[in-house]
């Protein structure tokens, strides 16, 4: 009993102190952006940023969308093959539009962003750890936390809300043509009633839902790279983690704010 | 003459195992001192400690006057700059090329014009024979030459003070002794204080001023190249000398396996 007890002790004091690093990390980050913004912050920390937004957002552009594209359907397709037997076929559109750009657009996006670069912010840190580069910049004089994380966390911010709004699309566009295709209903009034049953809060709401996960998974991705410990072989556990902290932590956030837009937001 | 660099009482631990008991070291401006001694010693734990990247269990390390390891991080960024470091992996940053490596510190601490860092840069890597590779990244560099990237890099804001961990390890005998030239050569040009963590016993004795030696986490001995070669301490001999201290030590080892031998006999 003792065992478990002393288990389970360690187990909360471990979580609560990666909660505190997420924390210290995030408000250090925050106070450390101001040098990563165009015009005001260093030309070079804004390069940095530029190069990491095209890694972030324009690289997972394709699979990012593509996704989308593939759940559009399928979302359309198990949707109408229900409805269809109540004569309510036309609420397809209104569960694709408002499910994509609510739900499934930020979500399906962070999963991806999650895979893609929360995982290389962990390898790419992390490797620096390794080979003392991070080590190299602290004797340089340079914050890691301003030098390395500031542009990936800046670009995230960016990227992911512009990722959330093509994934959305994609996934409308999906729906409109499943629509196309099996009630030969025209693109147009496809879109007429898209905008009918989209509402600006439910952008909104998506939209604060992917700056929620951008935020997440940048910190998670960091973090794991920052806590490398040892050889190389520690660097791929810390991927592997990023990957899984940060979805399991995206989908926990996702239940949270969907709770608090259904009870605080109302049509 | 005020020392550069004073170590008082330098105590540091991980996780409750005490790796440097009490140590006191001083080192002159212009000198270069080597720390030398055997893998596990305490050698790279004590340097991490003069560049300020840790913090000991007690003790001090004073740097050109100021207290590394008690002052504000304010205060640690200030003296940082007089310090240059080159890793024993180089630590070069593989996403920028070997130009760009050694103009960071210049962008980032200077507002000096591109055209002038281009220059300086162009100089640092001329100093270290790699005037011509600064294109390239560091990947594309041999071991011998990422070191030398890496002590261009450290020697980018004029530093007094210059410190390499392993500069020769893993690198063939003739490279090896390029960049013990190439210190040498540091030295006389630009009179900086040099230290250098090493077990590479030619090296040593090559650009050593004075040589502090370390065994177990404590100084065995500190003083010239002559004092150390003529040193009669039994772990200095062995180390000179390349006698392995588990075969000095097989009489014990025997006396250990009698012992267990008749531990089981009576036992029985």
């Amino acid at each position: 009993m003792a065992n478990i007890l002393e288990s389970v002790g360690n187990r909360t004091i471990n979580e609560l102190d990666y909660v505190g690093s997420l924390n210290i990390q995030l408000w250090s980050t925050l106070r450390a952006m101001k040098t990563a913004l165009p015009l005001i912050g260093n030309r070079y920390r804004w390069q940095a940023t530029v190069q990491q937004i095209l890694q972030i957002g324009y690289e997972a552009l394709p699979m990012v969308s593509l996704m989308a594209i593939c759940t559009g359907f399928i979302l359309a397709m198990q949707g109408a093959s229900e409805l269809r037997r109540f004569g309510a076929l036309n609420y397809v559109i209104d569960l694709v539009a408002v499910g994509f750009t609510r739900e499934l657009g930020p979500l399906l996006t962070a999963i991806a962003v999650s895979g893609r670069s929360g995982s290389a912010f962990a390898a790419e840190i992390g490797t620096m750890k390794v080979t003392e580069e991070l080590d190299s910049l602290r004797v340089m004089a340079l914050e890691p936390v301003e030098f390395v994380l500031a542009p990936k966390y800046l670009a995230a911010l960016i990227s992911v809300p512009c990722l959330t709004v093509i994934s959305t699309l994609s996934g409308i566009v999906a729906g409109g043509l499943f629509m196309f295709f099996s009630t030969r209903l025209a693109p147009l009034v496809y879109f007429r009633y898209v905008l009918e049953s989209v509402f600006l809060r439910d952008v909104i709401t998506g939209l604060i839902k992917s700056v929620a996960f951008a935020t997440i998974i940048a910190h998670v991705g960091c973090l794991e790279g920052f806590r490398v410990r040892g050889g190389p072989d520690s660097v791929g556990r810390s991927t592997t983690s990023a990957v899984v902290k940060s979805t399991f932590l995206v989908i926990v956030a996702d239940a949270i704010f969907t709770t608090i837009f259904y009870f605080t937001v109302r049509p | 003459m005020t020392p550069i660099i004073s170590i008082h009482d330098l105590v540091v631990e991980y996780d409750g195992r005490r790796i440097l008991h009490g140590l006191n070291l001083e080192i002159e401006p212009g000198e270069t001192m080597v720390l030398l001694g055997g893998s596990g010693s305490g050698k790279s734990t004590l340097l991490r400690q003069i560049i300020g990247l840790e913090r000991p269990k007690s003790g001090s390390v004073t740097v050109k006057g100021v207290d590394i390891t008690h002052c504000s991080p304010a205060e640690l960024k200030k003296v940082r700059p007089s310090i240059g470091v080159a890793f024993q992996s180089a630590a070069l940053f593989n996403s920028l090329s070997v130009e760009d490596n050694v103009a960071l510190p210049l962008r980032e601490h200077t507002k000096l014009a591109p055209s002038i860092i281009d220059l300086m840069v162009w100089m640092k890597l001329a100093v270290v024979g790699l005037g011509e590779f600064g294109k390239l990244l560091p990947q594309e560099l041999s071991g011998g030459m990422k070191k030398r990237g890496a002590v261009a890099r450290a020697l980018a804001l004029d530093p007094e003070i210059l410190v390499l961990d392993e500069p020769s390890a893993g690198l063939d005998p003739i490279v090896a002794a390029e960049l013990d030239e190439l210190i040498l050569l540091l030295k006389q040009a630009f009179h900086m204080t040099v230290i250098v963590v090493t077990h590479e016993l030619p090296s040593a004795f090559r650009i050593a001023d004075r040589i502090a030696m370390l065994h177990q986490g404590k100084f065995i001995t500190v003083g010239t190249k002559d004092e150390v070669r003529t040193s009669q301490d039994p772990h200095v001999r062995h180390f000179l000398d390349r006698i392995p201290e588990q075969l000095a030590n097989a009489t014990s080892v025997a006396a250990h396996f009698e012992k267990y031998l008749h531990s089981q006999e009576t036992n029985q």
